[in-house]
């Protein structure tokens, strides 16, 4: 058996992994793009911030790993996918063949439509490449325009801020994290950025940037008709899955590429994971990019089992959700967040001390949850979402007092009275 | 033969003495809110319930770390955080669906139950056996296991 895996994210690199404990004859190859060993580029702020070397961001800190797990990694590019025949093509000239196929192939950055994006000193943060760059620039006092102020704007902006320039923030939404977090806390986030000295600038856009004057780099333009002067921009205005390479081989795609619930393409033989993958959402029972790590890792695990396992494994859905520490605030928010259709919610909100509560609840199931400042036992959020646990009486005291989670999932789950039941 | 934290809340009088003996053997600290078990008190009933990771077989934890910084112990079979390794993203905190992983805001990294190697300092302190470290098979573990991956079943 022929195992190919093309990308090699943390979706790729699982997928490998599952498959080598499932097969232990099985040929495993992934073939990646990118220079470096596996890294993740969710390690890339801390990698910024000095926290870890590059080192510190490769997925697997064994040199040897992949050796001993017998898995090829190769670095090439994929160009196409024949599926008739079989195999992909290598933009380093050659073919691979296969039997079954892995598209892991994760999302890339996309550039906003606007004048001067083409000069050379932006850029975006998404690979390891992109964070030498940005260090280079990055030093205390440069003044540095981020445009977007989504979940990974927000997480290059702590890092950013940390190292010391001068930062502004440009999001076209009316709030910081508008896809994860409601108006009231990602206003909230807003006033806390501004409070530690960042700049932030919503429902603006940036029209032109041009060359800048007096020894600046940039002149930043924005709707309003203010000129940001900047030594660097760094764009984080949005992703797309990478699936051009599949143009012509059948494999259907829509947003990312459609996938069942094991995981599978419109090709029997074709898999997809991660970023590029449109899969199965927990909460809307849609199917939808989610571009998250821990979707990417159920994706490559449930892949991997039903290339390789005897039995197959379906997908339940992966909760979407998010953790975000903007300059010591931590947020979160998970599943139906922004609420359900005909659904009910509570909320505590103590703006002075930047503390918010937003629970979501369908009859007595929570659904969804936005937190800010609270890290301590977060987890339950999700567990209580994912079991569809019945909360009974502890809705009504929920929806009276928010902060009583934990003693809801306790005293709803069960999960300590199992071993209490057993003396 | 693996052994286990078996947890009995009919038995905890909320007295702390875990907790203290938790953030004493790892932060060497005598204050409650280091500790990585938690006793809940519940008011209404007047209950209490000593808590902390189950080192559950799923472990949400480690397969959610981008970076490799959560590993099995080979000698005691926990979920160790490696805090060199930890670069803080908090992923793993969203993961563990039983909110028993924790950020910590002094290290800038985060924490959890590692067994103590194999001698859990809460267990020793426990004055009335709420908190015992037995043989796994005697934990009722495997129910609680059970019980997870069939309402858990993100892979499953
Ligand atoms: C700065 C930053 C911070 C982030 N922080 C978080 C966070 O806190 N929490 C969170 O949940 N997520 C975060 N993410 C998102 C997370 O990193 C992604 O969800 C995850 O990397 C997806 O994994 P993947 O394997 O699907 O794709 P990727 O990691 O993108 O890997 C895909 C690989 O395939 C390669 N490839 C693409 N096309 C080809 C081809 N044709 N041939 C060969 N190789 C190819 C790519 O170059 C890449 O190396 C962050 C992302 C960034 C950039
Ligand atoms: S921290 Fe949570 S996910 Fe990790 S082993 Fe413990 S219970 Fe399981
Ligand atoms: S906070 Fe540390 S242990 Fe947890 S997922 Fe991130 S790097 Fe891994």
């Amino acid at each position: 058996m022929k195992h190919l895996i093309i990308g090699a994210g943390p979706s790729g690199v699982i997928a490998a992994e599952t498959l080598r404990k499932l097969q232990p004859e099985a040929s495993v190859t992934i073939v990646g793009d990118e220079a470096e060993p596996p890294y993740s580029r969710m390690a890339l702020p801390y990698l910024l911030i000095r926290k870890v070397g590059e080192e510190g961001t490769y997925l697997r800190k064994n040199a040897g790993h992949y050796d001993r797990l017998r898995i090829d990694v190769k670095r090439d590019r994929v160009t196409g996918v024949d599926t008739t025949g079989r195999k992909v093509q290598l933009a380093g000239g050659g073919a691979l063949a296969y039997d079954k196929l892995l598209l892991a192939t994760g999302s890339r950055p996309v550039s906003p439509p606007i004048p001067g994006m083409a000069l050379p000193g932006i850029y975006p943060c998404w690979t390891l490449t992109d964070a030498r760059h940005i260090a280079r620039g990055a030093v205390p006092g440069a003044k540095v325009v981020l445009m977007g102020a989504g979940f990974i704007g927000c997480i290059i902006l702590e890092a950013l801020a940390k190292r010391g320039v001068d930062l502004t923030v440009v999001e076209m939404a009316d709030r910081m994290v508008p896809r994860m977090m409601n108006n009231i806390a990602g206003n909230l986030i807003k006033r806390w950025c501004e409070e530690k000295g960042v700049h932030v600038h919503t429902s603006t856009r940036v029209v032109a940037i041009e060359p800048g004057t007096g020894g600046r780099r940039f002149a930043v333009r924005l709707d309003g008709g203010t000129v940001l002067a900047a030594d660097l921009i760094i764009s984080a205005t949005g992703v797309k899955p990478n699936v051009e390479f599949l143009e012509g081989s059948g494999v259907k795609t829509d947003h990312g590429i459609l996938i069942d619930r094991q995981m599978q393409t419109s090709n029997p033989d074709v898999y997809a994971a991660g970023d590029v993958a449109q899969g199965l959402d927990f909460s809307t029972g849609e199917y939808s990019v989610q571009a998250i790590q821990p979707t990417a890792a159920d994706h490559g695990q449930l892949a991997a089992r039903n290339m390789g396992g005897r039995r197959g494994a379906i997908h339940r859905g992966s909760v979407n959700m998010n953790v975000l520490d903007t300059l010591g605030l931590i947020s979160s928010s998970f599943g139906l967040w922004m609420g359900a259709k005909d659904g009910e919610s509570t909320e505590l909100c103590d703006p002075g001390r930047y503390r918010y509560l937003n629970l979501q609840f369908e009859d007595d199931v929570l659904v969804g949850a936005t937190s800010l400042g609270l890290t301590e036992h977060v987890g339950v959020l999700r567990g209580l979402i994912q079991t569809r646990t019945r909360l009974r009486e502890w809705k009504d005291k929920l929806v009276k007092d928010p902060t009583r989670i934990m003693e809801a999932y306790l005293g709803s789950t069960q999960a300590v009275g199992f071993n209490a039941g057993l003396i | 033969m693996l052994r286990a934290l078996k947890l009995e809340p009919e038995k905890c009088t909320g007295c702390l003495q875990c907790e203290m003996a938790c953030s004493y053997e790892n932060e060497q600290l005598f204050n409650p809110s280091k500790s990585r078990i938690k006793v809940f008190n519940f008011h209404d009933s007047g209950r209490f319930a000593p808590y902390t990771c189950t080192q559950c077989a799923e472990a949400w934890c480690l397969h959610s770390c981008p970076v490799e910084a959560i590993v099995i112990n080979a000698k005691t079979g926990a979920k160790d955080v490696l805090e060199e390794v930890c670069v803080g993203c908090k992923v793993c905190t969203i993961a563990c669906p039983f909110g028993t992983v924790n950020y910590n805001h002094d290290t800038g990294k985060v924490q959890k139950c590692d067994l103590c190697g194999g001698q859990p300092a809460c267990a020793e302190a426990c004055p009335t056996g709420a908190i015992t470290y037995v043989d796994i098979d005697q934990t009722g573990l495997d129910r609680m296991r059970a019980h997870a991956q069939r309402s858990l079943g993100a892979s499953a």
